[in-house]
């Protein structure tokens, strides 16, 4: 197949590589820095083969048309990076609580606020969790390299489709912006989800149907006249104000993705099987901590590296048994504290925990991680 | 006059079944007595009927308000978004489903204050939207706050000592922004409204609506109005003058005066077509 080569891409086009690869037909965004190239790759691919994209006049109309693209029936994307997040935080509640399927690509930069635009981050962990108001679920992706921003892009459109929730994946600027070679998959290759056709005749058919863990959505116009709202709403999509229902309403919408976080979640490990002391990091760091555990290991330390592509929900299960047979987890992160405090929760005084922080828009480097990885396994 | 004589004259169709177009396990609504939102209401769903358009290819989108739970009485494809981003969620499902006929109902809050960026450059693509403003100059939905609309000095439960920022004119920002279609009607001229939705259904591009109608909840009481019926003849009857009047009347008679009927109609590339044609038409090289 003439797609299917080998390529020197930036992240951000791997981005766009996957998103066509996983059936993408709709991408809305607004430009901003290190995100903008997704939108520029898409605005050229897309209209080639029958798909919409549109520049929308801010983030939160991006999101809201995106939003509108997928209950028409197109897989939808939107791209930002910090100040653009926190805009779209409003739309993504909505899709939580109208359970529409959308992908949401977060290049995280320096903040708070316009921050350091060109600078690398890992500052939106908790917002990607806790930015919009009120409980919901929330899946976030974390890709370290080239190829995975490719491969976990369509695994967010998967998870999107299945899950009907928005999915978010989250990669820092470094590996937004480098230049590795990849390889597009074949079609086939990799699996791609479509959403589930609706076949029951319309007066049978309700879009929160709680028969259904996760009930499938008809598109708009083929046929189901149904409502759509913000509001908690019954089975049929209109507003209650039953409490009963109210309850039932928010506890789904955590149950479908709760029910599920074994197969939401993936790990990497590497050389995890004996360790003593263990770091736990994403993207561009967990890079930065492979070298430090391989340099450990040649020192004679037993390191190992557990590295989660899925942030959210977060990997309890892996932490908690890892916290049982290590001395330490390292936690590096481009941010001052975030990760860190999951890892403590999960850990719970099993073991020590200990962050290393770097706001400064430099990357960690292998050797600050090596430092206290030599501290620990004292 | 009985309504067949109406039907005749205005060229509309005749009386029909409203429940063909409601959801009446729906109902009752939320409105209050006298709210004008309820007659806007029944005027679209009079001009759908006479639109021709099937149910099924009729998607209506609102924002946050009480004039934008209109969605859920009405048996269409229906979204109830998110406080003035209507216009987004609908841009993303006719720009999807260009063959849908989308109509946006919001609330001049939530079109003009939080949603008016949105407003804007919804007109300025000129996609094929056919947006009612409903204009009851307050916000009605969280307790009678001063709206973009309120006139000056009136009184708001924010405005207790007299509005002193000046009201929004949604038909002239609709056609300086791009609206290839601009109108105004109210509540009180229902057969007049009836006819110009109608004509914003038809029109191919961003038709903008400007609706007078009542709250006489919030603003009727607070300003002193009688009555609902008072606010509509004072307001909507004796407030406004038709496009087709103001031609015959010297300048003085249409001071303070808004002007109804359809103010502006042009040709303009609609959105989607633009990207059908130039956006497709080039990337695909035909
Ligand atoms: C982001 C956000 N801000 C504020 C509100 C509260 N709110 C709900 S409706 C409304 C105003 C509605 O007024 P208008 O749009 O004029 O419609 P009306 O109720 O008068 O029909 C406001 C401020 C909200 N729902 N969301
Ligand atoms: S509060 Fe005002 S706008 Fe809302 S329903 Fe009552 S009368 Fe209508």
């Amino acid at each position: 197949m003439a797609e299917h080569k080998k390529k020197l891409l930036q992240g951000n086009e791997a981005c766009v590589e996957g998103a066509i690869y996983a059936g993408c037909k709709f991408y809305a965004g607004y430009p901003i820095t290190p995100s903008t190239e997704i939108a520029e790759g898409l605005s050229v691919r897309l209209p080639k083969i029958g798909g919409k994209f549109i520049q929308m006049e801010d983030e939160i109309a991006s999101i809201a048309a995106a939003i509108g693209g997928s209950l028409a029936g197109l897989k939808s994307l939107t791209a930002t990076s910090g100040p653009g997040f926190s805009l779209k935080q409003e739309g993504l509640g909505y899709a939580c609580i109208a359970e529409i399927p959308l992908v949401i690509i977060n290049v995280m930069r320096g903040g708070p606020s316009t921050g350091y635009p060109t600078g690398p981050s890992q500052a939106d962990i908790m917002q990607a969790k806790w930015g919009t108001h009120g409980d919901h679920p929330a899946i976030a992706l974390t890709p370290a390299y080239v190829q995975e921003i490719l491969t976990e892009t369509v695994r967010a459109f998967n998870l999107s489709e299945k899950y009907r929730t928005p999915v978010i994946v989250l990669y820092d600027e470094i590996i937004g912006h480098m230049r590795e070679p990849i390889t597009i998959p074949e079609p086939g290759e990799l699996e791609v989800i479509d959403r589930e056709k609706v076949t029951c005749p319309p007066d049978e058919y309700f879009p929160y149907d709680e028969r259904f863990e996760v009930p499938p959505l008809a598109p708009f116009g083929t046929g189901y006249r149904y409502h759509v709202t913000g509001l908690n709403h019954k089975k049929d999509g209109f507003p209650t104000n039953d409490s009963k229902q109210i309850n039932e309403n928010n506890l789904r919408i955590m149950r479908k993705i709760e029910n599920h976080k074994a197969e939401i979640w993936k790990n990497e490990e590497v050389s995890l099987k004996d360790a003593d002391v263990a770091v736990f990091s994403i993207g561009s760091t967990a890079r930065s901590a492979n070298f430090a555990v391989k340099a450990a290991r040649e020192a004679g330390i037993k390191a190992g590296l557990l590295r989660p592509l899925t942030i959210w929900p977060f990997p309890d299960a892996a932490v908690k048994e890892l916290a049982k047979r290590v001395k330490a987890i390292i936690v590096p992160e481009l941010n001052l504290g975030q990760m860190v405090l999951e890892v403590e929760r999960c850990a719970g005084g099993a073991c020590k925990v200990e962050g290393i922080h770097r706001v400064d828009g430099e990357p960690i480097t292998p050797a600050q991680i090596l430092e206290i990885i030599k501290k620990h396994a004292k | 006059m009985s309504e067949g004589t109406v039907a005749k004259k205005q060229k509309l169709s005749v009386p029909f079944d409203y429940d063909k177009y409601l959801r009446p396990k729906k109902l009752p609504h939320i409105w209050c007595p006298g709210c004008g939102h309820g007659i806007v209401l029944k005027a679209l769903l009079r001009a759908i009927e006479a639109s021709g358009l099937n149910k099924d290819d009729i998607c209506m989108v609102s924002g946050i308000g009480c004039s934008s739970r209109t969605p859920g009485y009405v048996d269409f494809n229906t979204m109830h978004s998110l406080h003035g981003r209507a216009f987004a969620f609908a841009t993303g499902i006719k720009f999807a489903k260009p063959n849908m006929k989308v109509i946006v109902i919001t609330g001049d809050g939530d079109a003009l204050a939080i949603g008016g960026n949105h407003f804007i450059h919804t007109c300025r693509r000129n996609i094929d939207l056919t947006v009612l403003v409903y204009t009851n100059a307050i916000y009605g939905m969280t307790g009678g706050q001063y709206s973009p609309t309120t006139p000056l000095g009136d009184i708001a439960t924010t405005s207790r000592y007299g509005n002193i920022e000046p009201p929004f004119d949604a038909c002239k920002m609709a056609e300086a922004a791009g609206a290839s279609f601009v109108a105004r009607g109210t509540a009180y001229h229902t057969l007049e409204l009836e006819k110009t939705i109608l004509e914003a259904i038809k029109h191919k591009g961003t038709s903008v609506v400007d609706i007078i109608d009542a709250c006489p909840t919030y603003y009727g009481r607070m300003n002193k109005y009688k009555s609902a019926t008072h606010m509509m003849e004072v307001i909507e009857k004796d407030g406004t003058v038709s496009v087709k009047q103001a031609d015959k009347l010297p300048p003085e008679k249409l001071e303070g005066k808004l002007l109804r009927g359809v103010l502006y109609k042009t040709d303009r590339p609609e959105y989607c077509e633009q990207y059908a044609t130039q956006v497709m038409g080039k990337a695909t090289g035909k």
